[in-house]
């Protein structure tokens, strides 16, 4: 029985830490709509300050007053960040800040080892909460009990912060509804960045205060942000009890369900998740979304298919890419069959988020499945490669069509944490199922036939199959599914009052943007010649976030050059550079700034500008004439 | 189609020709590969180790007087990076051969594009024995001691100990769950008498250790297998420490006397762990005092595991180039199988069956001095003797 | 019953939230051709009413027959399939796209295309949008993009898109609301024409009296859920109950319809 107890408040005391970076995101997302990818970062700033303030300061006072000065600072870099970076960004399309904290994340990942080195540090144990504490013959270790009481006493704080101040009401306020509070006349400026800090300083504590128990790394930040994500989505974004309540809940099924499953532990917070999800879709304690925002700058500019000239532009395009084998070398070639492959894979993510509205957050769950597709039926059943190419990315459509049911009944972050959650889910199994998937050694030898063995055969491939999918993916954009499509996203209750079911739709839109990852995965198998669980975990969907909001969410097929322009970079940088992602970071956050449209939006805009004297009807009189 | 194809090979062949010719004269390159941005704390004593060897050769007089030149890449963690590094290694850079790699699946990676294009590949780091067993081929060798090697050097010790019952702890993927396959194979022939009381799978890099150190104590093992490392060791050792999981038990660890997992646990080392590691401080051979002054005045830091591996690969690729005087791929195997050369820890050979160098390791026990973690009553222990019999390699190779 | 036909007919409905009647024992007939007036204060249950009526919400109690059809229980999209044209108080169009291409969502809808995704849509039913847009003197916007639009120009919109699936049956939330007076004027002329041109019955809620007894057959008057005037908007005018409902609200109505009239 003791045993039992123990083990409950040493869960406890694990979300403890868990609830204070959960409530600062939760705070955050509530009030200025950010999903801040960056949380992570700052804990792991918040600890490594942490750890370098309580060496040089000696005693308990060094240590606990190194505790909160290393929250201050970093909330006060959070303000500046803020500052600079986010408030130029408020009002670009929805989740273009997620891009810019995503940036700052892998800017903070090298920054850290270049500041503290790459080396594990070891913080110093808590002073006065070294040992531990002899419950019936069961040791607690006193710092766990600290922290089991830090949580509710955050909870409170916050609380009596969100109930008893003027700042705290208008918080709630901007929660439920941000446009009242702007008309209301406040300073939505200084409020946004207040709560930022705040946000901020939450997230540093608790990784401050890990220190006493964990090592300092520089990959802290990726292992709490995930989980960070689950608990603020079970408990209801914008929720602070809810995020307590998850935290607890996350927390004591890690420490119960390691004892009668110890191999699942991996999943069983996001099946949790999926599970809260399907049963109450706005978290525990969140309350449903209002509709979602009309993002101020949303494109007037209809989208329309290609006038003849640009066609011939595209066509031109294409036959000079087909001519890189005249130029290029093998290794040019190799990396233009991975590029075109990322073209697909975005412009299928692409298709769902811009065509359909539907932010997906585990994309690469359907290319993922598409490889490994191809491994299983090239290398285990022996089939020939056309017919795998042909069959593998069905494994994609299926996992699309199953999970994508599910998450179609959701929205807005909702759907992509649910998305998130399934990938997760197939991640888990592929890297820990090691009899059949092989795990993290993954499936080797999966290479193309003859015909397709040579460089430039496979890269001519690749660049026809990808020209494919993009065509195809245009033409379902103006084919009268996607013009119905794009209304389920527009208006959902015009397009209610117009027959349309919208759920369906969507789901049909998932399956296809599935179906086409999955052909990117299939491709993607046979170019590597295997297949790892990488190519269906999260890194590989935030790539493909990147590339399409670089691109341009608002352009008809801004991921083509979104996948290009990244991927490009991407594969120069680490081949320049150790510090890859300090740089690669930087370029991020410098799109964001420069061009809020993404690429393409931008150029788009441009090319209106340099045509002031076209006036628009004409325009488009002229170009539905041309369309087919 | 076809006949365009053959005239773009045709040009980027002369193209090729055009760019390479005219260094090849004077020197030899070849490609390393490793995880520098995602493991920074093991890869940069390895790229320090490789760095001092090559210094060492070119100053020897290179390859047969050529100089040798290493271009290294980083491969992010991700194996898809890797072989695209390899790919630019091979195609632009038109490397004699690859070398490097830490984590396993991007050894594996890497062998299996050499397998593929035909490339010589002397993986430095990376455990898994797939490497050189179920998934090994003709073209890769690999250096340091295998996963098989390292838990039977620890079952030699570990069998001695008086404890039947035994709990094991291991991260959740392919590398803890062959670890943990092997030391229990291993360890149940020699010793039929012991039980295994608990397992825990902690998932890769997210221990949540309180819970994990609870659960084994509840089982009441004798004795413990650890497996994990890195930042899961440390908070598995501190939650250990404060909760007394450690007091009256044995403990087996692989790999946790290396410098790079032992040095971060600081005055938290546990003592008594039965491990297998470096105890650079504790060798005392005019081989390993060579390598350890000259590295010690380059650098002026202390060696790693890391760097001992990053030092011999290079060293051990320029034996094998000038052995072969070529840098054809069949030439390279030819002079690479049974091949002998020295290194910091005695006279190594790759061995012509599996491709598996018999580089050995030291096991010892983990003691506190100073506040900080050393290996005590070290022993090296040769590779070759902890390999199983020609037979069963065989078995396990696939034929080809 | 002599006459056109009834289209929509309305049985004892009733609704009540957490103890307060919303909604009380409402009954009413609607016929082809025939465009008929639901009014009543603030807070009367019109909107309740009337989301019951196009399925986006569920009666406690009470019947709703559309041209033979119970629709209590049927989804908004199930409904518009059995003929019913719906505008709302404030517009619900497709800001991205065109004036032309949200018609033309309609009519792929109408036209069962949602799943062909291989014909050009910028063609799908051209005429057809044409022609809806001419009715409702929308042509010369097709090509503009639906943000850039006028109120008054998104409510003739969607009335365009509401007679896409050739209704039977307009249910009209508010029509001239957010509008200035000359238009609302213009749009309730439009849509009687069209509804005694195409024999549509129309039902609409209103706060604008003028509009009301200008364009109205018939009126209902709602108040606290319950119907308390049923008529023509001379009877209507004439109801006491109503005069005090409205009285009490401080909307002098008859007195501006008599500066209004003739």
């Amino acid at each position: 029985m003791a045993f039992y107890v123990v083990q409950f408040l040493t869960g406890l005391a694990s979300a403890a830490s868990l609830f204070l970076v959960a409530s600062g995101l939760s705070i955050i997302f509530g009030v200025t709509r950010i999903v801040n990818f960056a949380h992570g970062a700052f804990y792991m700033l918040g600890a490594y300050v942490a750890f370098t303030l309580t060496e040089r300061f000696s005693g308990a006072l060094g240590f606990w007053g190194g505790i909160v000065v290393a929250a201050l600072v970093v909330a006060v870099v959070g303000v500046i960040v803020e500052m600079v970076l986010l408030r130029r960004i408020y009002h670009s399309p929805e989740l273009f800040q997620l891009l810019a904290t995503f940036g700052l994340t892998l800017m903070v990942e090298d920054l850290v080892v270049l500041i503290w080195g790459p080396d594990d540090l070891l913080g110093r144990r808590a002073p006065g909460f070294k040992g531990a504490v002899d419950f019936f013959g069961q040791n607690i270790p006193s710092y766990d009990l600290f922290l089991i009481v830090m949580g509710p006493v955050v909870l409170g704080v916050l609380w009596l912060l969100f109930q008893r101040t003027r700042w705290g009401i208008l918080v709630r306020a901007a929660t439920q509804d941000r446009d009242m509070v702007a008309a209301l006349g406040v300073n939505q400026k200084w409020l946004f960045t207040s709560v930022f800090a705040v946000g901020v300083f939450l997230a540093a504590l608790g990784g401050a205060l890990q220190i006493p128990r964990d090592a300092v790394h520089h990959a802290m930040d990726l292992r709490i942000i995930v989980e960070v994500f689950v608990v603020v989505v079970i408990g209801g974004l914008g929720s602070i009890i809810g995020a307590f309540v998850a935290a607890v809940l996350v927390s004591e099924l890690n420490a119960f369900g390691i004892l009668i499953f110890p191999k699942i532990s991996i999943i069983l917070v996001f099946l949790v998740m999926a599970a809260v999800l399907i049963v109450r879709p706005w978290g525990l304690f969140g309350k449903p979304e209002a509709p979602a925002r009309r993002t101020p700058g949303l494109t007037v500019n209809p989208w329309r298919p290609l006038t003849a000239n640009e066609r011939i532009a595209a066509l031109a395009a294409l036959a000079l890419a087909a001519a890189l084998p005249l130029v290029g070398g093998n290794y040019a070639l190799t990396v233009g069959s991975e590029i075109a492959i990322y073209v697909i894979f975005a412009a299928s993510l692409h298709f769902l988020m811009s065509v359909g509205g539907l932010a997906s957050f585990g994309h690469a769950a359907y290319f993922g499945l598409g490889a490994y597709g191809i491994a299983f039926l090239a290398k285990m059943a022996g089939l020939p490669m056309i017919v795998s190419l042909l069959l593998g990315p069905l494994l994609g459509c299926l996992g699309a069509a199953v999970f994508g049911f599910f998450c179609v009944q959701l929205s807005g972050v909702y759907f992509a944490m649910l998305t998130l959650a399934f990938a997760q889910i197939v991640w888990s199994i592929a890297f820990q199922w090691v009899a059949v998937t092989g795990g993290d050694n993954g499936i080797l030898g999966v290479w193309p036939e003859k015909w397709a063995a040579g460089p430039a055969s496979f890269y001519w491939l690749s660049l026809a199959i990808s020209a494919l999918c993009v065509v195809i993916l245009r033409l379902i954009v103006f084919s009268p599914f996607g013009y119905a499509l794009r209304a389920t996203r527009d208006s959902p209750l015009r397009s209610e009052a117009i027959g349309i079911n919208a759920k369906r739709m969507q789901w049909t839109a998932f399956v296809i943007a599935g179906t086409v990852a999955g052909i990117g995965g299939a491709l993607f198998a046979y170019l590597k010649g295997s297949v790892f669980p990488d190519s269906l975990g999260i890194s590989l969907s935030v790539d493909a976030l990147v590339m399409v909001l670089l691109g341009g969410v608002e352009t008809v097929s801004g991921a083509v050059i979104g996948a290009i322009v990244f991927k490009t970079l991407n594969v120069w940088l680490v081949s320049q550079t150790d510090w890859s992602k300090l740089v690669l970071g930087g370029f991020v956050v410098l799109i964001v700034i420069a061009f809020p449209k993404g690429i393409v939006g931008t150029l788009e805009v441009l090319i209106a500008r340099w045509r002031p004297n076209s006036p628009k009807p004409p325009l488009a009189t002229s170009r539905v004439e041309v369309a087919e | 189609m076809r006949r365009r194809h053959l005239l773009g090979a045709g040009l980027a062949a002369v193209v090729a020709g055009l760019s390479g010719n005219a260094m090849a004269q004077s020197e030899i390159k070849i490609g390393e590969i490793n995880s520098y941005s995602l493991l920074p704390a093991f890869t940069e004593p390895y790229r320090k180790g490789w760095q001092l060897a090559l210094e060492e050769v070119n100053a020897a007089g290179g390859i047969n007087g050529k100089k040798l030149v290493v271009i290294s890449k980083d491969d992010g963690g991700k194996p898809a990076d890797a072989q695209t590094a390899a790919n630019e290694l091979v195609s632009s850079e038109n490397v004699a051969m690859l070398c490097g790699t830490f984590l396993s699946n991007i050894g594996l990676a890497v062998s299996d594009f050499a397998n593929q294009k035909k490339v010589f590949f002397l993986a430095a780091e990376p455990l898994t024995d797939a490497i050189t067993w179920s998934k090994g081929n003709r073209y890769t060798f690999r250096l340091r001691p295998s996963n098989y090697m390292q838990a039977a050097m620890l079952v030699e010790q570990a069998a001695k100990l008086p404890a039947k019952k035994w709990a094991t702890i291991a991260p959740n993927y392919e590398y803890g769950q062959s670890a943990v396959a092997v030391f229990k194979k291993l360890m149940s022939e020699k010793r039929p008498d012991i039980q295994w009381v608990d397992e825990q799978w902690p998932p890769q890099g997210k221990i949540d250790a309180g819970p994990v150190v609870q659960a084994v104590a509840a089982a009441n093992p004798e004795a413990i297998l650890n497996v994990t490392f890195g930042a899961d060791l440390v908070k598995l050792v501190r939650e250990g420490n404060t909760r007394g999981l450690f007091k009256g038990r044995s403990v087996v660890s692989f790999l946790t006397g290396e410098p790079e997992y032992l040095d971060p646990l600081k005055e938290e080392t546990p003592e008594g762990w039965i491990v297998t590691g470096y105890p650079w401080y504790d060798i005392k051979t005019p081989e390993h005092d060579k390598f350890l002054k000259a590295y010690q005045a380059k650098y002026n830091d202390y060696p790693r595991l890391g760097s001992i591996v990053g030092y011999q690969t290079i060293k051990a690729a320029a034996a094998i180039l000038i052995k072969a005087n070529s840098t054809d791929p069949e030439k390279l195997i030819a002079a690479t199988e049974g091949l002998s050369m020295g290194s910091p820890f005695g006279e190594i050979t790759f061995r012509k069956i599996d491709h598996q160098s018999t580089l050995g390791a030291f096991v010892g026990k983990t003691a506190l001095k100073d506040g900080k973690g050393i290996m005590v009553d070290t022993a090296y222990k040769k590779g070759a003797d902890f390999l199983p019999s020609d037979a069963e390699v065989e078995k396990l190779r696939p034929k080809n | 019953m002599s006459g056109p036909r009834t289209l929509l007919s309305v049985e004892g409905l009733t609704k009540s939230y957490g103890g307060v009647h919303a909604v009380r024992g409402v009954s009413f007939e609607l016929r082809a051709g025939e465009i008929l007036a639901l009014i009543g204060p603030n807070g009367a249950g019109k909107s309740t009413c009337f989301d019951m009526l196009n399925g986006q919400n569920i009666p406690d109690s009470g019947r709703v027959t559309l041209l033979g059809q119970d629709t209590i229980g049927r989804k908004p999209r199930e409904i518009w399939r059995l003929g019913v044209g719906r505008t709302f108080q404030i517009t619900a169009t497709f800001p991205t796209m065109t004036v032309r291409e949200n018609v033309q969502v309609a009519l792929v809808s109408y036209g069962q295309a949602l799943f062909n995704f291989w014909s050009s849509a910028p063609q799908f039913a051209r005429e057809e949008a044409g022609r809806l847009l001419d009715l409702v003197g929308m042509d010369g916007y097709a090509e503009r993009p639906c943000g850039e639009l006028a109120y008054g120009d998104l409510k003739r919109l969607e009335l365009a898109v509401a007679l896409a699936n050739r209704p039977k049956l307009l249910l009209m939330d508010e029509p001239t609301a957010g509008m200035a007076p000359r238009e609302r004027v213009e749009l309730m002329r439009l849509t009687a024409k069209i509804a005694r041109e195409q024999a549509i019955g129309v039902l609409f809620t209103e706060h604008d009296m003028d509009v009301v007894f200008e364009h109205a057959d018939r009126i209902l008057v709602l108040n606290r859920g319950s119907l308390i005037a049923e008529g023509t908007p001379e009877q209507v005018r004439a109801n006491r109950e109503v005069r005090a409902v409205y009285l009490g609200e401080g909307l002098v109505y008859d007195a501006r319809h008599r500066e209004g009239a003739h």
